[in-house]
């Protein structure tokens, strides 16, 4: 019986340059996000797979970002 | 936290009510050296959190310190329903000219405590009251304001006590009564109250327990004066891997609240449920329509994927489980989504077909259309609040059996 | 039309700044419920969705200019009970107590302390008390539009030690078409402010409610007191009752609590078994299935 964890069955995040490496955004997103899916670093933002399903759907991290460049993606809607 | 007699009567004492001079005790030498010391016959009694010790061959009388110690190391290996003891009190042999019974309980009616007395000792209260409702006084106190010594007086002329015996018992059932409001007390126990031949009262037994909410803020009383460490629960039975992992998940993690137990359940069917009454419910309408359920959970307050995700596997991993049945009553905070990621992840971590593995997922509520879609997505059988749950806890058993059959 | 609550009732919370008191607080003013103030300590100044927030009740009451009616309390067990009697000692004499875990001796006291000033505590460990359609106090159905879905006015007046199974039970009542006139969540602690009985006087003077239907558990003795004031009162509402946890009558689950800290068969006298006898006994129609529930209810009111 395998017993290993998943990342990401649900939900993924996208996320385009250069947003991603604009470091004042990344410590924006890491900040509206209450299930800590971002985290900010030096180059911009890093995402934390291991929490992307954690991801309750309040679109804040969206909000926070340029138009467009930010978009979650449900899995289970594809197709 | 429920004390051992030894406790307990440090608890008393502490309060100052009288008690004879025991010693508590783990090995046989030292038995032998507490009954030199108290000098004359003694009372070696096991230290074991069940009752019958006495019938057991738990309480044993000794009239010389070799003899101490010889029963201390019969009683320290007893094992008495099931519990071996953690050591045994010396107590020396009270010469009793009377026994009585005080004690504070709640009274959840009145919302105030208790007390209780009577001058039929040494036997159970419960049967006094039955047979002799006359030898038993009672009444409550305030919560608000302190106990008059005076409160505690009436409850014991009730029985018809009066003279010194009167003035003696007071002062110890009102202290009683301030101790159990005190330390937080649910049961507060001296049982029996001995007068000696000499006419002094002692507490010769005591049962106490201390609500298990209130075990923060009475650190002091617990960990400093009775040196109870923190681990020991004092749990009736020994945790299962499923219980213990349940909660080591709960506690990774503040998001919501799961439980699981399985102590008395041995079933096929798993059972991802919640919250508190919806759990009761749905385990009762399983068990009704024939089902096994495999253990009781509950899932409540909102808890983050992760952890629905945990309880979901740890009910899988059980022997025997075939199939889940993730049921709640609506819900209006934990998220129907949530839980259907939580519950679907574990079955595709532990290499299985969610449609297959979980039998029915029936919760209404907060985020329920978002749910149906995830469920939609792996072919899981969803229902919504126009199926009771004592339909889809019938669905779940019909699928299971279903299984079986094929 | 209802108990304890209408549409002119205004209440605070306390704790209000706490994260599940703002959601509460949302839910509760998107119904229509009249929230006028928050208190948590230090954080005066503060809006929570357009409430102000202050420091002490006092200062709520004064800003208000009026008698405040209730108190939702939400604020971490060791500090409840100075909250609650805080809420009283400022004249509000209806305080919904959501907290958890809070020892029965606080309770006790706060719930003395409420009958010495004629005020009433719902709860502790409560989703609070709804009237449909015109007040929510508290969590109770959950968001507006979800509790707009469950509860719809009614003729039926329901009590329960369970929060979740307070609108599992309205749900199905809504369903039927027979409605809710008030619905209680009482709260699942072994010592709680309004028990059944304690409640049955309200809904016996609401000249709406037809019925009552009860969600009832093992332990304590509230179903033993609400047969007695049955029995005692010839009550023109008739009772249904839903007993959960009958497993937990088997030998093995003795002294094991479930659900919730009331929930544990001590005596022979708390157990489900015993429990369902004495409401019988008293004329309470007890039902086996959760879905029996509705037509149960309208066998006894005759329509």
């Amino acid at each position: 019986m395998s017993n290993e964890t998943m990342d990401g069955v649900f939900i993924d995040i996208e996320l385009d340059e250069p947003a991603a490496s604009d470091p004042e955004l990344a410590k924006k997103l890491e900040e509206v996000c209450t299930v800590g899916i971002f985290k900010a670093t030096e180059s911009g933002t890093e995402i934390i797979a291991g929490q992307l399903d954690e991801c309750v759907l309040c679109y804040l991290c969206e909000q926070a970002a340029p138009e467009g460049s930010l978009r979650i993606i449900k899995k289970y809607e594809d197709q | 936290m429920i004390f051992y007699e030894y406790e307990a009567r440090r608890i008393v004492e502490a309060a100052g009510i009288p008690v004879t001079r025991y010693g508590f005790c783990q090995t046989p030498e030292e038995a032998r050296k507490i009954a030199e010391e108290i000098g004359g016959p003694t009372v070696i009694k096991s230290q074991v959190l069940t009752g019958g010790r006495m019938k057991a061959g738990g309480v044993k009388f000794a009239d010389t310190p070799d003899e101490a110690a010889q029963y201390a190391e019969e009683i320290l290996k007893l094992e008495i329903n099931g519990h071996m003891p953690v050591g045994v009190l010396v107590d020396p042999k009270a010469e009793v000219k009377q026994e009585y019974y005080a004690s504070v309980v709640w009274d959840s009616t009145a919302k105030k405590p208790l007390m209780l007395f009577s001058d039929m000792g040494g036997i159970d209260i419960e049967q006094v009251a039955e047979e002799h409702p006359d030898h038993v006084g009672r009444g409550h106190i305030s919560n608000l304001l302190p106990v008059g010594d005076y409160e505690a007086k009436q409850v014991i002329a009730a029985t018809g006590v009066t003279g010194s015996q009167l003035n003696r018992a007071t002062p110890i059932l009102a202290k009683l009564a301030r101790l159990f409001r005190e330390k937080d007390m649910i049961l507060a126990e001296i049982n029996p109250l001995a007068e000696l031949t000499d006419g002094t009262f002692v507490a010769l037994d005591a049962h106490m327990e201390m609500e298990a909410e209130a075990e923060g803020r009475q650190k002091q009383l617990l960990r400093k004066d009775l040196g109870i460490a923190e681990e020991d629960t004092r749990d009736s039975y020994v945790p299962s891997e499923f219980e213990k992992n349940v909660k080591e998940i709960d506690a990774a993690d503040h998001r919501g609240v799961i439980q699981g137990k399985d102590h008395g359940f041995e079933g096929n069917l798993g059972l991802v449920i919640g919250a508190g009454g919806g759990s009761l419910t749905l385990t009762d309408a399983v068990r009704n329509q024939g089902g096994k359920p495999a253990n009781y959970s509950e899932i409540g307050g909102n808890p983050s994927v992760a952890k629905a995700c945990g309880l979901a596997k740890e009910v899988l991993k059980k022997d025997g489980v075939e199939k889940i049945a993730v049921m709640m009553s609506i819900v209006s905070n934990t998220r129907v989504d949530i839980v259907a990621r939580g519950v679907i992840k574990a079955c595709l971590e532990l290499g299985k077909d969610p449609a297959e593995t979980i039998a029915i997922f029936r919760i209404p509520g907060a985020w329920e259309d978002e749910g149906n879609k995830i469920l939609d997505y792996y072919g899981v059988e969803y229902c919504d609040r126009s199926v009771s749950l004592w339909d889809a806890a019938g669905r779940a058993v019909a699928k299971i059996q279903e299984g079986a059959g094929a | 039309m209802s108990i304890l609550l209408n549409k002119d009732t205004t209440f605070i919370v306390q704790g209000i700044t706490g994260r599940e008191a703002v959601n509460l607080t949302k839910e509760c003013l998107d119904y229509g419920s009249k929230i006028v103030g928050g208190v948590t300590p230090g954080r005066k100044g503060r809006e929570v969705h357009g409430v102000p927030v202050f420091d002490t009740v006092e200062q709520a009451v004064d800003n208000h200019g009026s008698q405040i009616d209730g108190s939702i309390v939400t604020v971490p067990p060791g500090f409840t009970k100075d909250a609650v009697i805080e809420a009283i000692d400022n004249g509000i004499k209806l305080v919904v107590v959501v907290t958890e875990r809070i020892p029965r001796g606080d309770v006790a006291e706060m719930v003395e302390f409420a009958e010495l000033n004629d005020a009433r505590i719902i709860g502790p460990n409560c989703l609070g008390l709804i009237v449909p359609e015109v007040c929510k106090m508290g969590g109770i159905g959950g968001p507006a539009k979800d509790a707009s879905k469950s509860y719809k006015p009614g003729v039926v007046g329901v009590m329960s030690r369970s929060g979740g199974m307070t609108t599992e039970i309205s749900s199905s009542l809504t369903a039927a078409g027979l409605g809710v006139s008030t619905a209680v969540s009482i709260g699942g602690d072994a010592i709680i402010g309004s028990t059944y009985a304690e409640l049955m006087p309200y809904f016996e003077a609401d000249e709406e409610t037809r019925a009552i239907v009860i969600y009832t558990e093992p332990g304590g003795r509230m179903e033993a007191q609400l047969a007695d004031w049955q029995a005692e009162n010839n009550s023109r509402l008739p009772i249904v009752a839903f007993m959960a946890g009958k497993f937990m009558d088997d030998e093995s689950m003795k002294g094991m609590t479930f659900g919730h800290a009331g929930t544990i068969v001590e005596g022979k006298e708390d157990s489900a078994t015993e429990k369902i006898k004495r409401l019988e006994a008293a004329g309470i129609t007890v039902v086996e299935r959760i879905d029996e529930i509705p037509d149960a209810v309208k066998e006894r009111i005759g329509s």
